[in-house]
């Protein structure tokens, strides 16, 4: 029996539901009436109780009672969900998760968290006892002692899985009086039994005063599987109809259908909210292993392809021509699987800003628009953590105190908008403030004093504020404390390199800053140009292509001075790969320029030959490359050969020091 | 760059490929090697160091392709029939590493025993000591032990950021 270790699902289970935790609590603080949220970060609650549990947490298990217990007054009605409760229910969740990761350490530190929660339901007119006596039963509701049959077998693998009944006899006990009898039957002869697997029948009848739920509770994680018949012994009963419980093994797609499935039993008014969605989790290293395995099914069939156009056979050509519809459909839909709506990560900074206004005293109006956009899995992951120092120097530096911001004549509170949206094959994400803004002089003056910038330079504030992004450049406490965002902008810089991505910042002062991320949609595949530049390929992204032209023979001509070009009028200055790249061998009679964007402007890179357009499967250049900047990756073409894929941003810095360099050099051959 | 230590146990040998770069015969780890390639078509990477200056396919991935020749300050000629690349693998900074050496020969496996070893001299030599790991002997030939960690780690010579001299020559 190879199946997922139970502890590993239960961990991300566990995250999962902590995290509907959170948003529910968070949402709580905004519509403290609705009854569908407190429901459900109950349910989360009591999902973490049980499997915790079973699965040997006992510490997140005691934890998530007590935790449970005070909640379920919420629950109740008795105490409303006040902004003190829901800060300390969040602290409490996220000791949760800590106990969750690492089990060992911090359990000492749940219990100022338990007082606090205590605290809260005391001033709301709680007494500690009844919340001691409340602790003795769990999921109480009140109606009088019944018997009950319980007869139950768990599933085939359920031993394999982690399941042991002698847990789920002890939790019935705990429900009331037991008399278990287990029934032998099903046991087959000694040479065919199957160590692993539970041959036993379990006859339990149960006298208590909790319902028919509290008893399927027991069962709820493996009940998908297993036979269970749960029957009231005797006289009157209401549910008589639903007789028999016993469940068909339940074809659930993945652990997460286990757990969600049983959970809307609890209450059928919450079947509603609850959809019976069909989706899967797969383990993430088995998508990077698909996208692997198209990666080399697009190589080799770039190879078909060419071999196809160099031979007269129809029907090669016809089969190449098919499979390279086939295996660009399947690109697209291995892609499309890996992409993940933005939204997911959108939510967890509420929680980051209900903090900070809560730790700097802002108020503070979260907007997030957008959150269906798409983005490529490990896109999103490695967003995570540039955009919490965004959006925390936004709040810290940017927004200005209630008081300040009524004196210029602002709402006092502040607004921290979060957007993103497609435009062509980027993602744009914005974070947008309405803050006091950049000061532009200010960061001037520590780019001169840092040696960053000539004292005379001009460039522009755009230009200016990429300073920001440099490291070390904001630790200066007078920088943080004025207005520039301040710590941890290195690490949007390099993600967002690491990423291909690119960083805009706009600022006015006085009313506000953007900072936008360009990212590209996906890591993985990207549609390229391939050209040719002396005896090597390279591809060029095509998103970055705008045109290609050829290069005038005045061009050619005069190149010694200035190196521009006028298409349609505008300007356009170009770099010659050739230059750039030592290339000795003799050049093309004509070149031609590809026209690429390269953030605010256009440039034209000077080319041998273009070859044409190529599904480019990105290949991450080692270590040893790191240097050379100039390179995004490599990529193998159909010949087998290696291609490197240019980096356009990268590409035009380098070329400006290229140039600089031979400025250098002719000023100094002229001196 | 755990190999780097196996060579202080005093007995035991070391099973190493052997390869000719310029007339001197190197040893590489038999247990590292994943497999000998003919020469093929090799990418220049433009402005990379001459040392890992170009990239090669092995079975759809994209290896560095290294060449020794320059950290040990030796001729390069052009390869000709005799040359072949050898795959390696080896950890560095606890990452297992895939790369492809350059090799103007590639002579057999045998066994190197380490009482043969000696530690590199201190002169004599006009290699980097640091990349040495120590000369074995095999009849009246000395077989160069190259320290792959130091090499190629990040302290090493692959690490080090070039001049701009060398970059744009």
């Amino acid at each position: 029996m190879t199946g997922p270790d139970p502890a590993a699902v239960f961990l991300q289970e566990a995250r999962d539901l902590l995290e509907t935790l959170e948003q529910a609590l968070l949402d709580l603080e905004q519509s403290p009436h609705d009854r569908d949220l407190v429901d459900s970060a109950f349910r989360a609650l009591h999902t973490i109780k049980g499997s915790g549990a079973m699965f040997g947490f006992d510490d997140v298990a005691a934890f998530v009672h007590e935790f449970e217990t005070a909640f379920d007054r919420v629950r109740v009605g008795d105490v409303p969900p006040s902004p003190g409760l829901i800060a300390v229910a969040l602290s409490a969740k996220d000791h949760v998760h800590r106990l969750i990761e690492e089990p060992d350490t911090h359990v000492p530190a749940g219990e100022p968290i338990l007082v606090a929660l205590r605290d809260i339901f005391d001033a709301a007119g709680w007494k500690t006892e009844q919340a001691d006596a409340f602790a003795e039963m769990p999921a109480a509701t009140a109606s009088g002692p019944q018997g009950w049959r319980v007869v139950f077998r768990l599933p085939e693998d359920g031993l394999a899985h982690g399941t042991d009944p002698v847990l789920l006899l002890d939790e019935l006990r705990q429900l009331g009086d037991c008399e278990i009898s287990v029934r032998t039957d099903q046991v087959p002869s000694l040479d065919e039994i199957d160590p692993e697997v539970c041959y036993f029948v379990w006859d339990v009848t149960l006298t208590t005063d909790q319902s028919r739920e509290a008893i399927e509770d027991v069962f709820m994680f493996i009940r998908d599987d297993m036979e269970l018949s749960i029957e009231p012994v005797a006289e009157e009963t209401p549910a008589a109809e639903e007789n028999t419980a016993e469940t068909e093994a339940v074809a659930e797609a993945g652990d997460a259908g286990v757990a969600q499935g049983a959970a809307p039993k609890k209450k059928a008014a919450d079947g509603a909210t609850e959809k019976s969605s069909s989706s899967m989790r797969v383990p993430a290293e088995r998508l990077d292993e698909l996208m692997d395995r198209v990666g080399e099914l697009v190589i080799a069939q770039a190879r078909l392809s060419q071999i196809a156009t160099a031979s007269n056979d129809l029907n090669l050509k016809a089969v190449a021509e098919e499979l390279e519809r086939l295996s660009s459909g399947l690109r697209d839909t291995t892609m499309g699987i890996r992409m993940v709506p933005i939204g997911t990560l959108f939510g967890r900074f509420r929680r980051l800003i209900f903090d900070l206004s809560r730790d700097l005293g802002k108020e503070i109006e979260f907007l997030t628009t957008g959150e269906e956009t798409e983005l490529d899995k490990t896109v999103i992951e490695r967003l995570a953590d540039p955009l919490v120092h965004i959006i925390r120097n936004a709040v810290d530096h940017g927004l200005e105190v209630p008081e300040q911001r009524k004196q210029v004549g602002k709402p006092a509170w502040g607004t921290v908008r979060l957007s993103a949206i497609h435009s062509g094959a980027e993602v744009a994400i914005s974070i947008v403030d309405d803050g006091a803004g950049l000061d532009a002089e200010r960061i001037r003056a520590k780019a001169v004093s840092a040696g960053l910038l000539a004292e005379d330079a001009h460039i522009s504030d755009q230009e200016l504020f990429q300073y920001i992004f440099h490291p070390g450049f904001s630790t200066a406490a007078e920088v943080t404390s004025l207005s520039g965002r301040g710590v941890g902008m290195d690490v949007v810089k390099r993600t967002m390199d690491a990423l291909r991505g690119s960083i805009d910042v706009s600022s006015r002062p006085g009313e506000g800053t953007t900072v936008t991320l360009r990212l590209p949609l996906t890591l993985a595949i990207i549609d390229g140009m391939l050209v040719r530049v002396g005896g090597g390929r390279y591809s060029i992204p095509l998103s970055a292509v705008e045109e290609c032209v050829e290069l005038p023979s005045t061009a050619e001509v005069e190149s010694k001075g200035r190196n521009f070009l006028n298409i349609r009028g505008s300007l356009v200055p170009f770099l010659r790969m050739r230059e750039l790249f030592n290339v000795e061998a003799p050049k093309e009679l004509h070149q031609k320029v590809v026209v690429v964007s390269a953030g605010e402007f256009r440039v034209g890179l000077v080319v041998d030959q273009i070859i044409g357009n190529s599904q480019t499967v990105i290949k991450s250049l080692s270590r040893f490359h790191a240097d050379v900047e100039t390179f995004s990756g490599a990529t193998i073409l159909g010949d087998g050969t290696v291609a490197l894929i240019l980096d356009v941003g990268h590409l035009v810095s380098f070329g400006q020091t290229f140039e600089n360099r031979l400025r250098a050099e002719n000023a100094g051959r002229a001196a | 760059m755990t190999e780097v230590n196996d060579m202080h146990d005093a007995d035991a040998a070391m099973k190493a490929l052997t390869v000719g770069l310029q007339g001197e015969i190197f040893a590489i780890e038999a247990e590292s090697v994943r497999e000998i390639l003919d020469v093929v078509p090799i990418t220049e990477v433009p402005n990379a160091r001459a040392f890992v200056g170009g990239l090669i396919n092995v079975r759809g991935r994209v290896v560095p392709l290294a060449d020794l020749r320059v950290m040990f300050g030796m001729d390069r000629p052009p390869p000709n029939t005799d040359t072949r690349i050898v795959v390696i693998e080896i950890e560095l900074d606890g990452e297992p590493t895939i790369l492809a050496v350059l090799a103007d020969k590639v002579h057999d496996v045998t066994d190197i025993e380490a009482v043969s070893v000696e530690e590199a001299p201190k002169v004599g030599m006009r290699w980097r000591q640091e990349f040495v790991r120590g000369i074995g002997k095999r009849g009246d030939d000395f077989i160069i032990i190259p320290d792959m960690g130091r090499i190629f780690g990040e302290n090493g010579g692959a690490g080090q950021a070039l001049t701009s001299e060398e970059r744009f020559d």
